[in-house]
């Protein structure tokens, strides 16, 4: 039972196959009661009335208006957000300048701040009582407030995905097509774009996954009105509160499946490249 | 560099334009709220009981959790890196569920799973362990959410080691202990730390799931963000805004923390 030290030679750190598999055991365990387990009762609890009690629960009226708000926020939000990160990056990925790394942690802010303090920031901005309240816009409780706050939660990943891409890539394919002759838009569309097109790829469905995700900084400022101003991840809330759990599971499952898409774009597009953070 | 007009200009303005409508102005907005409430009225409200339990419950758990998380998670990587296994695919997939699954949802089936006659919280009931709806459920949701930072930061760490080091350490006659501690973690331990400090800020900020697993309760598992929430709905923005500052002073503090030890690693790197 003591393999090690006995005839001098030891094995090889990881050949022992006891702690090997006390160590897979650990983790193994650790991962199936926080994910694992969850994860399949996310579907059991889903389907355990069977599965025309649970498309009764998907097609009932209130959450497919939330589901409707959210793919429209994720619409509005996705291309904003986009066209941002990509200007951002290149601006940024082609400049050294005193104060770039305090942009870039501007950039990284919305990662760090809790997405309720980000609510509230757009509430002292536009509420009855904010610097904009008197001119009675109306975002908070309503849409453009919903779209503010995702857009401001999402906004650092498609920078942080791009970003290290055009950096790896440098400039001299760009110089030799100006060279050539090319504009900046034959540069754009058939250099950069083509180098950079499955880092912004990435950045686009974190994005989306994100914005169709976006529960705290919505909550503060959508008022929560069901049918007008509740989200899908709102609505999960609210029917669990309301022990409508069958509705809330159905929901859950809707969302979940954007996670799994999300998960397996990642695996895909991580294939070619070498690895690189999520978060 | 030449001034290329397209790629030099016209995105410099959209950004930065962008930025300070989205970032700028709300972060200036939560400031002058927050100054224009007056020095002792701000260290009032910030130290109100109800207040400091909030942030001892959203501190401490945090920090515990990450820190249980900076275990757990280098130990998963160090098996994603170091051992082939059956199910290490599914293993593997299921670390970055937390980056992906909506917070609402996570809160959702935790709250099932872990109260009283759920699948694993029937399990811990006749032990007289309650996690939903007491500070050990804010304690799960905060493990939840923070765990894949530890392993996606160790992991890349782990496979650049060179297993030439730890073989001479070996041969040398350290024991396996000898040459995890000496070897093996003084080279992976800034990654350990950025880390744990990620999830550290992540789980502070959480609202999400903490919300559906938590009673939220002041002073049992009542966490900052939601006191936030709660002051708003109270219409005492006030409140809000000075609990909000305080929160986002320590996001500052912990991204500060996370670049010092970024550049620590990478300073280890050379």
């Amino acid at each position: 039972m003591k393999p090690d030290g006995i005839s001098g030679v030891q094995p090889e750190p990881s050949t022992n196959p006891w702690l090997s598999g006390l160590l897979i055991g650990i983790v193994g365990l650790y991962i199936a009661l926080l994910l694992g387990i969850p994860v399949v009762n996310i579907f059991y609890q889903a389907f355990r009335e069977g599965i025309p009690a649970f498309l009764q629960h998907l097609t009932e009226r209130e959450l497919l208006s939330a589901l409707r708000l959210t793919v429209l926020t994720a619409l509005v939000v996705v291309p904003l957000n986009t066209l941002f990160g990509l200007c951002a990056a290149l601006a940024l990925a082609r400049r050294r300048f005193p104060g770039r790394a305090l942009l870039l942690s501007l950039i990284d802010l919305p990662f760090s701040i809790s997405p309720v303090v980000a609510g509230l920031m757009l509430v002292l901005i536009f509420g009855r009582q904010g610097w904009l309240g008197s001119w009675n816009l109306r975002v908070i409780f309503a849409f453009p407030g919903i779209v503010l706050a995702t857009a401001f939660i999402t906004l650092p990943f498609v920078v942080r995905e791009v970003l290290p891409v055009l950096e790896e890539a440098g400039t001299e394919e760009e110089e030799a097509a100006k060279t050539l002759g090319a504009n900046s838009w034959q540069i754009f569309l058939r250099i950069t774009l083509p180098n950079i097109r499955w880092g912004l790829l990435y950045g686009v469905i974190l994005t989306n996954a994100r914005a169709m995700g976006e529960f705290g900084a919505v909550a503060v400022v959508s008022g929560n009105i069901i049918g007008r101003t509740q989200t899908l991840p709102l609505f999960v809330e609210d029917a669990y509160r309301s022990y409508a759990t069958g509705s809330a599971y159905a929901a859950a499952v809707v969302l979940s499946l954007l996670a799994v898409v999300t998960l397996v774009a990642k695996e895909l597009l991580e294939r070619g490249s070498p690895s690189r953070r999520i978060f | 560099m030449q001034q290329a007009g397209f790629q030099l200009s016209w995105p410099w303005r959209l950004s930065l334009g962008y930025l300070f409508l989205m970032l700028a102005l709300p972060l200036a907005a939560l400031i002058a709220k927050s100054s224009s409430v007056g020095w002792a009225e701000f260290w009032r409200i910030a130290t109100d009981p109800v207040a400091l339990s909030a942030y001892e419950v959203t501190f401490v758990t945090a920090l515990l959790a990450a820190l249980v998380n900076g275990v757990m998670g280098t130990l998963t990587a160090w098996v994603l890196v170091r051992y082939t296994f059956p199910g290490k695919k599914l293993l593997e997939g299921l670390i970055d569920l937390p980056f992906a699954l909506p917070t609402a949802v996570a809160g959702l089936t935790l709250a099932t799973v872990y109260s009283s006659n759920g699948w694993i919280g029937s399990l811990l009931a006749p032990l007289g362990i309650r996690i939903a709806f007491t500070r050990l459920g804010v304690g799960v949701a905060m493990l939840f959410i923070s765990f894949p930072f530890v392993v996606r930061t160790v992991q890349p760490v782990l496979q650049e080691l060179e297993q030439e080091v730890e073989e001479a350490a070996w041969s040398l006659g350290a024991s396996r202990w000898q040459t995890f501690w000496r070897v093996v973690l003084p080279q992976i331990l800034p990654a350990v730390l950025t880390g744990v400090a990620l999830g550290f800020s992540r789980a502070v900020g959480e609202y999400g799931s903490i919300v559906i697993i938590a009673s939220s309760i002041p002073f049992r598992d009542l966490i900052a963000a939601v006191l936030v929430i709660q002051r708003l709905e109270q219409y005492d923005y006030a409140g809000a805004t000075v609990i909000g500052t305080v929160m986002l002073g320590i996001s500052f503090l912990s991204l500060v923390v996370i670049n010092l030890l970024q550049a620590w690693g990478s300073r280890h790197e050379t």
